[in-house]
């Protein structure tokens, strides 16, 4: 497997201003020519379609909801970052790419993170050219909020809804160009396989949810928007569908899958309530400035918190990190609080959970001021728990939120498959070992708006494709292969329900590859992971009809990847020996819990090959350089303020 | 908790469908009503039986994929809320339900609980936009906003299309979704120039469609998930009026221009 990223030459400040001055272009009547499928309907997925329409060439779009809006980036709560500095409070398009940088542990990519940095400013114009109503000073200007510890305010937001906001935009823009006729939409479809011809993505084969007929699309290149994959841990912030079968199924037909390990785990969220639970609901980490995180000091008190007097609690983030207290970063957060229920602290009935209390903060601000900063948390909150956070402490635990890892992409976001493009959480670029608040819809839209538009004509400007028909021998074959395979999925016709397995490969991926991991617990994930998997072909029960809508039907498929991706993340976790980002690895920490980092060793991208089933994958790796924030200098730059994995 | 539900079943669009009975014991108060749902699926599917189509996707309230009739209500009697972030705490143990799907002639039934929405989508298709070519907007700081109308448009986008409005509506009027994205564009300086035409062209869809009429019953507002005002459905019928009155696709400045076309310049 060939990693080469093609990034341009010179210095970084210029490397995209050179890629479009000789950028390679396609006349504008030429483009009619050209039939580009895309894959998801986010933020990255909705802004291409859209830019691409605009530009004159053919659009599919798919996306498995009913409409195109309803992508799972319309719940990003808190923000976008853009290094407008309209704030003048010393912000510019460096310290966004730098603390990106930082943020990822140096395990991103330098001149991509640039440019992200430097297109962040073209998108708040587009945005609000589109209508989206952003919050505004009383002059009328645009404002700012800080965000999770960053020393400058760059976040722009409508209210705590800036993710749907930002995808109405987008999806309006998706919707003008359906209606111009220049995108033809495939709502409730699902993308079930990749085509490959010639050595290129060609096409894909999808499964119509209503009627369930399967069918192969042509096209001149495939452009995957499917976000990312931390559903697969089952109770996650991700929404019900969220799957990894696209890029699944485009790794098993030749793209590398980088950093499959990199998870982004968010310490605030709402605690599961009992076994039932199908999905955890995040609270911003902004609580934790005004809230004190504790547990009570005997194991199984069930008290009332109340009830506790303030002898008998530990405050234990301020015990063991004493400088940063309450707000230490939100991997040791998460780690800290794992630790204490573990040990049998947790409070809450499956005692899973800590309090986060806030009635010191009420006694200091009052309430008013905490319902006009948090209100709308505290309703979510009560919402979910009936409980008024105000009254009694709230309980919070850890849940998975984001994936940095996903399909391995060059400079100009394509794939090791020529012709297929990985757009957003689906692919890894950006992020690094994690990711920085308020920038993940920030990288939607610059890989939609901004990159792809150029980068997809220099691909078609330097490329000779021969013309393919859906009849065509490798289409026929593959969609010959997905329907044999969701025929195999009702034929089981076990006992078990397809959540059931998938309950149960979450929780061994969260107890073995979520906030810590270890060899031995990776070892043992991966043998049960592949028990689980045979269990799953022999007894799993899929009722129904695979030519009907069959919502079990579209589950069991989604798991059955996840059943092999599962092994995967272990595989790329066991093989990292070192800690860093949101990947900690039990072995790898120093004298006093730190992560040890091994720059020497793992300042790379890994990527892996799929080889066959019976084969094990390899890995390969991609070496990152960093010509300008370098490793070595982390230390300073912590002195300077800049912290590390902070988010919303 | 104990349980009696009446369900909605429905094979096909073309099926007939009827209410079905069961029984569900052991529902706890801290479930969501889905998480109810998916505790009765398990059972059915672990019993050889089909389980029930429902639609939901992120469930925390937000992507509007969610919704069904609970006791002839939308989304069940709390108010202000998704199905999805609606808790079986607020139903009494023993308690009796009737679930539906969206009732509407504009949304037909895919299966059971699960409408066919893609009317509301062909609406936002026909003009539901401001026409901005990626790479023209010009600085974001040049477009002033004041504070009040940045807020009262983000009031009406906060709209999730998600259907509970035309649902509740006895004209199965799709108002509310319609006369939200109206404002909320025509709201900001940056939906001027295409305002006229947005609401005569999303209106006209939306009668297409074959959604009813808004008579001001109010039922959209009560069950709205985002407490959208019916304000707004006052603001678009002026939007619309003002449009039917000045508006002309044939406006031209040259001579010879009809009478149509000299109101177009009265505005």
């Amino acid at each position: 497997m060939e990693l080469d990223p093609r990034i341009p030459g010179g210095p970084l400040e210029e490397k995209w201003i050179r890629y479009r001055k000789t950028v390679k272009l396609i006349s504008p009547a030429n483009k009619r020519n050209f039939t580009v499928v895309v894959v998801g309907t986010g933020l990255a997925g909705a802004s291409v379609a859209a830019a691409l329409a605009e530009l004159g060439y053919n659009v599919l779009a798919f996306c498995y909801q009913d409409s195109s809006r309803r992508a799972h980036s319309i719940a990003a709560q808190g923000g976008i970052n853009a290094a407008k500095n309209y704030q003048n409070d010393g912000d510019s398009v460096f310290r966004l790419f730098s603390e990106t940088v930082i943020g990822g542990d140096f395990r991103s990519r330098e001149a991509n993170v640039y440019r992200l940095a430097e297109l962040s400013g073209v998108i708040i114009d587009q945005c609000v050219a589109q209508g989206v109503p952003f919050a505004r000073e009383y002059s009328g200007y645009l404002a700012n909020r800080s965000f999770g510890g960053s020393l400058v305010s760059r976040t722009f937001y409508c209210r705590g809804q800036t993710g749907q906001q930002l995808l109405l935009g987008a999806y309006s823009a998706l919707c003008r160009q359906i209606g111009l006729g220049r995108v033809k939409l495939f709502p409730r479809t699902e993308m079930l396989d990749l085509v490959v011809a010639g050595g290129r993505a060609r096409g894909i084969v999808t499964r119509d949810l209503v009627t369930g007929s399967i069918a192969a699309h042509a096209a001149d290149a495939v452009l995957l928007a499917t976000g990312g994959y931390a559903n697969i841990f089952f109770l996650s912030t991700n929404a019900k569908g969220c799957n990894a079968t696209a890029i699944w199924r485009a790794y098993r037909r030749g793209a590398g899958f980088a950093n499959p390990c990199f998870v982004q785990v968010h310490p605030t969220c709402i605690p599961q309530s009992g076994e039932y639970q199908s999905k955890l609901t995040l609270m911003s980490e902004s609580l934790r400035n005004d809230g004190r995180i504790w547990v009570p000091k005997r194991k199984g008190d069930t008290r009332e918190p109340s009830e506790i007097p303030e002898n008998e609690r530990d405050y234990f983030l301020e015990r063991m990190y004493a400088s940063y207290g309450n707000l230490a970063p939100r991997d040791m957060a998460s780690r800290a609080v794992k630790r204490v229920c573990d040990m049998g602290y947790g409070v809450g009935p499956s005692g899973r959970g800590v309090y986060l209390d806030l009635t010191e903060a009420v006694a200091r601000l009052g309430g008013d001021l905490l319902r006009e900063r948090y209100g709308n948390l505290f309703e979510i909150y009560e919402r979910i728990t009936g409980r008024d956070p105000l009254k009694a402490p709230m309980r919070i635990y850890p849940a998975p939120h984001y994936t940095m890892g996903g399909l391995w992409v060059d400079y100009g976001l394509q794939s090791t498959i020529p012709g297929l493009f990985v757009l957003g959480e689906a692919n890894f670029s950006d992020h690094g070992a994690n990711r920085l608040g308020a920038s993940a819809l920030l990288q939607g839209l610059a890989d939609g708006y901004f990159i792809v538009p150029y980068t997809l004509g220099e691909y078609f400007a330097g490329t000779v494709l021969d013309g393919v028909s859906p009849a065509g021998r490798p289409f026929v074959d593959a969609q010959k292969e997905v329907q044999e395979r969701v025929a195999r999925l009702v034929a089981v016709q076990g006992r078990r329900t397809v959540d059931s397995f998938h309950r149960k490969l979450g929780a061994l991926l969260w107890e073995h590859c979520g906030i810590s991991r270890s060899e031995a617990g990776l070892r043992t994930a991966i043998e049960e992971i592949r028990a689980l998997r045979r269990e799953f072909w022999e007894d799993v029960r899929v009722p129904g009809k695979t030519t009907e809508f069959n919502q079990e039907l579209e589950k069991a498929g989604r798991v059955a990847d996840y059943l092999e991706l599962a092994e995967l993340m272990c595989r790329d976790a066991l093989a990292r020996e070192e800690s860093c980002g949101c990947h900690f690895r039990e072995e790898f920490q120093t004298s006093d819990g730190e992560p040890f980092k091994d720059d020497g060793r793992f300042c790379h991208v890994a990527v892996w090959e799929y080889m066959g089933d019976d084969r094990e994958p390899v890995r390969h790796a991609e070496p990152l350089t960093f010509e300008t924030v370098k490793p070595e200098d982390r230390a300073q730059y912590a002195s300077q303020g800049y912290t590390r994995s902070r988010r919303k | 908790m104990r349980l009696t539900l009446y369900i909605w079943r429905q094979k096909s669009t073309t099926d007939k469908g009827r209410f079905v009975k069961y029984e569900v014991e052991n529902a706890s108060p801290e479930m969501s009503f889905l998480e109810m749902l998916d505790m009765l699926n398990r059972q059915l599917i672990e019993r050889g039986g089909e389980p029930v189509a429902f639609e939901h996707d992120c469930r925390e309230g937000i992507c509007g994929c969610c919704g069904m009739v609970i006791n002839g209500i939308a989304n069940g009697p709390a108010g202000g809320t998704t199905v999805c972030q609606l808790y079986m705490r607020h139903f009494k143990d023993g308690a009796v339900l009737y679930i539906e799907p969206w009732r509407s002639r504009a949304f037909p039934v895919i299966k059971d609980l699960v409408v066919d929405r893609s009317a509301l989508d062909r609406i936002m298709q026909a003009g539901g936009f401001i026409s901005v070519r990626t790479g023209s907007a010009p600085e974001a700081h040049t477009i002033l906003v004041s504070k009040e109308t940045a807020e009262l448009a983000m009031d009406a986008a906060e709209c999730t299309g998600c259907g509970a409005c035309v649902a509740a509506c006895p004209n199965g009027a799709a108002m509310l979704f319609v006369a939200a994205k109206i404002s909320h564009l025509g709201l900001l300086p940056q939906g001027q120039p295409e305002r006229d035409r947005r609401a005569q062209a999303m209106v006209r869809q939306m009668d297409r469609e074959g959604f009813g009429g808004c008579s001001n019953h109010r039922e959209c507002e009560a069950v709205c998930p985002k407490r959208i005002s019916i304000r707004f459905i006052a603001r678009a019928n002026r939007d619309f009026l003002r449009a039917s009155l000045f508006y002309s696709k044939s406006a031209s400045g040259k001579a010879g221009a009809t009478g149509k076309t000299k109101r177009c310049f009265e505005k």
